[in-house]
């Protein structure tokens, strides 16, 4: 089976005047159809170039992404990016903040309007369809930030610490709900993140990747109980803790070495 | 509006209304005096109104302006010029600023000679303007256009550099190219900058544009004061002055106003 993202032998490196920063080097992991990967790793190891190599915002030195078998291009609106601030802009409305994308690529009709209404609509938004982003809660505004992400039916989501601008209580509450709608519309999900309790969570893999420049140092499959669908209720099953012990443990052997 | 007001809210609200009338009180008052004082000693000789003039005076030449339509004529001459100098710098100066934030090379080379345009007192400036462009509008409205537009690309160029640059990766991850950052994100957010800008603006549209008065108009209130002090008619440059005051007072209102209605 061909994997729904491949990325190959990537590497990529900062150039400014005080000299050459080598953030990633030879980064090699697939992510099959569906599947929800957490990458975690120390604090400028380069996950968020990571993504930004993904969806194309900036070009590879060596290595290659492969996108269901194929290069991905520049601007591909099968992948969705979602950044740590939800951005949304306070001169517009939500319903017309979330369909930002939609106007930018030159692609907003009647469909994209219907559609990006029923997705306000399941997740809970339609009150506030008219309402200023500045009138909504963090969690509200995140999960705008995400149907506005949606409404461009992307394939494949990047999400860069979404949630760390939130509080702790908000935090648990928002990602439980943005993991689940992922989950529901099947997209496959790659969470940076620097709380591994979240990546435990919400996860099916983690990928964990050395200090800068990042490399992959190990790559830990999760398996919770099937009962145990959402990131709330997997907080409670006994694996949750081995699991974080294993992937502490991990993190932790690179700082000696 | 359901909650309690309380006695101690009402007496607060009752003390803050009572020393706002007293400060309108207080400013009328003030001017009633120093008019008075004004009139009193021009009346009794101790200011020689010749020089001096006095408010009656200026009474009388504003009806008299009034009447013999000279009022509306130039003021409205003079607000003209303001208005088309100032749509000039808001064009200008927007586009400008875009020119330089669409390219880092452009800006960092034009840099230097903007800084020095903008700190260069313009009214050097004026005698050349009228040899090149001759005694007309035309120098005026050029005049009071290099008064405002190179402070004005400056500011609204550095305020567009202090973007958030996540906010341009949004736009990029959406697929969007350098215009749409402009279109969707850099001028919608710059409306507030750009008013306050405005702000600055037509005050010194209005300097330049009397500038331009002084030396190349045959009409407007320059023009009025520079022929009212060169004919020793003093009370027909204190009344044009003072309608400039009250006509700069307007337009700086005007657009409060609009600021106002921006941020609802
Ligand atoms: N525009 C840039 N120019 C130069 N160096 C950069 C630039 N952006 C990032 N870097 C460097 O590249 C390295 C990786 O950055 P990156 O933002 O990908 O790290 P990160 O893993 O996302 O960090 P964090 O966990 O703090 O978000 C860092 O050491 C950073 O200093
Ligand atoms: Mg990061």
């Amino acid at each position: 089976m061909i994997p729904k993202l491949e990325v190959k032998d990537l590497s990529y490196s900062y150039h400014s005047m005080d000299g050459e920063t080598k953030a990633l080097s030879n980064i090699s992991f697939s992510v099959h159809a569906g599947e929800f990967l957490a990458v975690v790793g120390p604090s400028g190891c380069g996950k968020s170039t990571l993504l930004s190599l993904i969806c194309g915002l900036l070009k590879a030195s060596e290595g290659s992404v492969l996108i269901d078998g194929k290069p991905m291009e520049t601007g591909d609106s099968r992948i969705g990016y979602m950044l740590q601030k939800d951005h949304l802009f306070e001169w517009r409305t939500i319903f017309s903040n979330a369909c930002l994308g939609l106007e930018i690529q030159r692609n907003l009709d009647e469909e994209g309007r219907e559609r990006v209404r029923r997705l306000l609509e399941t997740y809970g938004l339609e009150d506030f369809a008219d309402a200023r982003p500045s009138e909504l809660s963090g969690g509200m505004r995140q999960r705008a930030a995400l149907i506005r992400t949606l409404a461009l039916e992307p394939d494949i989501l990047l999400l860069d610490e979404p949630f760390s601008a939130l509080d702790y209580q908000t935090r648990l509450a928002v990602c439980d709900d943005i993991s689940t709608i992922i989950r529901e519309q099947k997209k496959t999900a790659i969470l940076v993140t620097h709380d591994l309790s979240e990546a435990v969570s919400a996860a099916d893999r983690i990928l964990i990747l050395t200090k800068r420049p990042g490399r992959v140092k190990d790559t830990i499959t999760i398996k919770f109980p099937d009962n145990a669908g959402s990131p709330l209720l997997r907080r409670n099953c006994p694996e949750f803790s081995s699991y974080f012990n294993e992937v502490w443990k991990v993190l932790r052997e690179g700082g000696a070495s | 509006m359901n909650e309690q007001v309380t006695s101690a809210q009402l007496t607060y609200v009752a003390k803050q209304n009572r020393r706002r009338r007293m400060v309108t009180a207080a400013r009328v008052f003030v001017l009633i005096i120093f008019l008075s004082i004004w009139e009193l000693s021009a009346r009794i000789g101790v200011l020689n109104d010749f020089i001096f003039s006095s408010p009656s005076k200026i009474m009388s030449c504003m009806v008299e302006m009034i009447r013999d339509g000279s009022m509306v004529y130039h003021t409205g001459i003079t607000v003209l010029e303001t208005m088309v100098s100032f749509i000039l710098v808001i064009v200008l100066g927007i586009g400008g600023a875009i020119l330089l934030w669409s390219s880092r090379t452009l800006s960092e080379i034009l840099d230097p000679y903007l800084v020095i345009l903008n700190s260069l007192p313009k009214s050097a400036l004026a005698p050349i303007l009228i040899v090149w462009l001759g005694a007309n509008v035309r120098t005026i409205i050029v005049a009071a256009v290099s008064v405002a537009v190179f402070g004005s690309i400056l500011t609204l160029h550095n305020g567009f550099s202090n973007m958030d640059r996540d906010q341009i990766k949004l736009i990029a991850s959406l697929g969007g190219s350098k215009k749409d950052v402009m279109m969707k994100v850099l001028l919608p957010g710059s409306v507030p900058m750009i008013v306050s800008n405005m702000k600055v603006n037509v005050g010194l549209c209005l300097v330049g544009v009397i500038i331009g008065e002084f030396l190349a108009a045959k009409a407007g209130l320059g023009y009025l004061i520079i022929y009212g002090s060169q004919t020793f008619q003093l009370t027909l440059v204190v009344t044009s002055i003072l309608i400039l005051c009250i006509l700069s007072a307007l337009m700086y209102r005007g657009i409060a106003w609009i600021e106002k209605r921006l941020e609802k």
